[in-house]
């Protein structure tokens, strides 16, 4: 790194997210609602994958548990209704998120690698299986119904959502948290040993990333309408956005936004125009990912400017 | 005392199947490495081909073992040798391989599910075979479910003794304690690793054959079967084949309890059984 | 000054004592050796001391605060820093940012960046690494990688330092280079324990060694003393 790309990084990127956001804003006003709803979907894979890289980006403790809290989301908005603003609704389903991840990382502190990662994917189906128990037999009904919001309003929000996490994410890598995040990831026990206190900031970091993934949630549900527990804690929703963040590329802030922004635009895609073939093209290009596209399409891009500059200059570059 | 009875019986049942579907997840995890998410679609797979030999050509369930079995072994070392081995040579730290090949599993679940819906779709499927019931003491028990056990016994058994007792299985043990060890006693790994992968897939087959006589059928069948056997894998330890058989059993006779008490509450009660045990005691019971 | 008393010190893994009723103490500003064969629970004393793992029994006393049972993180935190057998340096993050996260953390107060850095530059100075800053720590050599170390143990502030098998694996000429090291390291005030198999280097910086066996102590001396100890002597010819 020097100290060109530094000052690059400091004051371009930025303005340049100020640029996208007004872009964005204007988005309702001159384009159909097509869009608008296609690219409230695509925000929404975006905050999911950049939510989880919050964590399991730097730490390395890969998390299934995105479906519990984007679960716990989509109900907060299913319980409060209209009885609350649709924007107390979205804090409050990421609050409980918050809560939530906040418990299961302070009692999931023993558990590292594989053990972590079934943790959290058996807490998907728990809380599945706790809330069908509990809507059959306390309430009587499985599922209920959401008070839709109209699109402007759900893009809006998403929007400001998606702001906030970049802006979360920006800070938290270039402070001196995020450093020793990385280094959990790097040797966790080097990383006690100079002071780092790591079991706080796993705690904190993981309910934060819960805490966007809950917001995301809230917000979805009046786009869906109705809500069941298998639709809101599918494990797909806890499979993707590592895909999608692998996808793009782990190694920079670019790469799961990337992935998620890509992969999003051709799931919404595939979806509507080939339903069966969907599913199967999804698993082919998980596969090709994991066995070729281990850098993501960052890497794949890395490396294609690299072969093609490093032609011209491979002499004096090295 | 009838009651249980039957309780107990059910859970054996249930234990059975349990524990045939999760060996072969744990050997994979125990000797390979592979979190295999994709385990029960070869259990899906299983199920339906003995569900159309049986339908289109009358052909006996129980011969289906002897298709099924090897059709599902050639499908598991094709899948380990073409994917899992490359994934291998291209991420050698192990943590991170554990969880690529979880995120390559997951892939490859989705492929063979969709194929599965290409070839027989999305409807709920069966067909009846025995199913009459016994009388042994007065108890009734139903015929087919009580064939499940045995077979899904003899299997686990076999299986067992396999691994203990031949030299293939002794070799993939050995593979498993001590990679670098092994290889220098002349154990070709990669070609036991892919071994390993295609015994836990055939494994996976059998399940999917027994489980076709006496259970419905649906090409998204998979998913949960897999979470079972990730539970009776932690119960018994990952990677402990005699802890699998145990756990498989245990978690049996828990469902049926708790199926007695509240049906709606069994796979939570899994599924919290399941976290308290990672959390008190990760290794499981027959862990080291 | 005793900056360190151990007393008692005892720790079990599965009814297997890998230190039992181990005392000793460490004067202020010494170079203490740590000496013993394979397996005589050197590390496992370290990891005790250090917090990674809790004693079963026993009182570990730092400036007369009993650290026992207290998290690394604190320890290190109240000035006791260590480096690792198996060195373990952050092999993804250069040697300039390895550094720059002890200066962060490893003492309570929180520093502004500036002071962090400049505490940096003046620790890679000191251990001769300014020339490689921008180097990535994994594709180091040992020596560097243990000297990345050292110096990140160092920007924490320690006022005992545990250095695990320094020499280890090192060719001669960089086994001096590091003997210089710890010496230095000694006259910034910095009090060291050191475990280390290299017995030319143990013989020459400490004035003096304690020998663990089977986790326990079984001689304690001068270099002089404990190189004509006969339970010494025995021990080590009868591996």
């Amino acid at each position: 790194m020097n100290w060109k790309t530094i000052k690059y990084n400091r004051y371009l990127y930025p303005a340049l997210y100020i640029l996208i956001i007004v872009l964005f804003i204007a988005i309702p006003y001159i384009t159909a609602p097509y869009t608008i709803i296609l690219l409230s979907s695509i925000f929404m894979y975006i905050s999911l994958t950049l939510s989880w890289t919050l964590f399991s980006g730097p730490t390395g403790y890969t998390s299934l548990a995105t479906a519990a809290f984007f679960g716990l989301g989509l109900y907060m908005a299913g319980i409060l209704g209209d009885s609350v603003p649709l924007i107390v609704a979205v804090i409050c389903g990421g609050l409980i998120s918050f809560i939530l991840a906040f418990i299961i990382g302070a009692i999931t502190l023993r558990l590292r690698g594989i053990y972590f990662t079934i943790f959290t994917f058996g807490l998907v189906e728990l809380i599945k299986h706790l809330m069908l128990w509990w809507e059959i037999n306390i309430v009587g009904v499985r599922g209920r119904f959401v008070p839709r919001a109209d699109n402007a309003t759900v893009f809006y929000i998403l929007l400001a959502i998606l702001a906030a996490l970049l802006l979360t994410t920006y800070f938290l890598k270039s402070s001196r948290y995020g450093m020793a995040l990385s280094s959990i990831g790097s040797n966790e026990e080097a990383a006690i040993h100079i002071g780092i206190n790591v079991v706080n900031l796993k705690i904190i970091t993981f309910a934060s990333s819960a805490f966007f993934i809950g917001l995301t949630g809230t917000i979805m549900a009046t786009r869906w309408s109705y809500i069941d527990p298998y639709i809101a804690f599918d494990p797909f929703y806890s499979f993707l956005p590592p895909l999608m963040a692998i996808f793009g590329g782990l190694g920079n802030l670019f790469g799961p936004l990337l992935g998620a922004a890509v992969f999003s635009y051709l799931q919404e895609t595939l979806i509507t125009r080939f339903p069966y073939s969907y599913m199967l093209i999804f698993g082919l290009i998980m596969v090709i990912t994991i066995l070729y596209l281990p850098n993501g399409l960052i890497g794949l891009y890395q490396t294609i400017r690299q072969r093609f500059i490093g032609g011209k200059h491979a002499d004096t570059s090295s | 005392m009838t009651s249980i009875i039957n309780i107990l019986v059910n859970g054996l049942i249930l234990g059975g199947i349990y524990a045939l579907t999760s060996v072969g997840l744990s050997m994979q995890y125990g000797v390979a490495r592979i979190f295999n998410i994709a385990h029960g679609e070869f259990i899906m797979v299983g199920a339906f081909i003995t569900w159309m030999l049986y339908t289109s050509f009358g052909i006996n369930p129980l011969l289906c073992l002897v298709v099924a079995g090897p059709v599902l072994f050639i499908l598991g070392f094709i899948v380990h040798r073409y994917l899992f081995k490359t994934l291998k040579d291209k991420t050698p730290v192990p943590t991170a391989f554990e969880g690529n090949s979880m995120l390559l599993a997951f892939g490859i679940l989705f492929i063979i599910q969709s194929l599965g819906i290409y070839l027989w779709g999305t409807q709920i499927k069966g067909y009846s075979f025995m199913a009459y019931s016994i009388y042994l003491g007065g108890i009734r028990f139903s015929a087919n479910r009580m064939l499940i056990l045995f077979f899904a016994v003899f299997l686990c058994v076999l299986f067992y003794l396999f691994l203990t007792r031949t030299r293939p299985g002794k070799a993939i043990r050995a593979a498993a304690q001590d990679p670098e060890a092994a290889s220098l006693m002349g154990v070709d790994i990669n070609k036991m690793l892919a071994l390993c992968f295609a015994l836990g897939a055939m494994m996976a087959g059998f399940a999917g054959v027994l489980l076709s006589m006496a259970y419905q059928l649906q090409t998204n069948m998979g998913l949960p079967y897999t979470i079972i056997a990730i539970i009776v894998v932690v119960l018994g330890g990952l990677g402990s084949i005699p802890g699998s058989m145990l756990g498989g059993f245990i978690l049996g006779i828990i469902g049926s309890i708790v199926n007695t008490i509240d049906p709606g509450l069994t796979l939570a009660a899994y599924y919290l059984l399941f976290m308290i045990l990672l959390l008190v005691r990760p290794s499981g019971i027959l862990g080291r | 000054m005793q900056i360190l008393q151990v007393e008692g010190l005892t720790k079990n893994f599965g009814g297997l004592a890998a230190v039992s009723e181990v005392d000793f103490h460490v004067e202020e500003g010494e170079i203490l050796g740590l000496i013993g064969p394979n397996g005589a629970g050197k590390t496992t004393t370290f990891n005790l001391i250090a917090g990674t793992y809790e004693p079963n029994s026993g009182k570990i006393l730092f400036n007369g605060e009993n650290l026992a049972g207290k998290k690394p993180n604190v320890i290190c935190q109240k000035g006791l820093a260590r480096t690792f057998q198996n060195v373990k340096v952050f092999p993804d993050m250069d040697v300039f940012q390895n550094v720059l996260l002890g200066a962060f953390f490893g003492t309570p107060e929180k520093k502004s960046r500036s002071q962090a850095k400049s505490e940096v530059e003046e620790i890679l100075d000191f251990i001769g690494l300014s020339d490689r800053t921008d180097m990535v720590a994994g594709s180091m050599t040992l020596v560097n990688q243990k000297r990345v170390e050292v110096a990140r143990a160092l920007a924490t502030k320690p006022k005992l330092l545990l250095l695990d098998e320094l020499m280890a694996g090192l060719n001669p000429t960089e086994v001096g280079e590091s003997m210089e090291l710890v010496k230095r390291i000694q006259k910034k005030g910095i009090t060291v324990i050191m475990i280390e198999h290299v017995m030319k280097a143990i013989m020459n910086i400490c004035k003096r060694i304690i020998v663990l066996h089977h986790g326990q102590k079984i001689a304690e001396g001068t270099p002089e003393e404990i190189s004509t100890s006969k339970t010494v002597i025995e021990v080590y010819l009868g591996e």
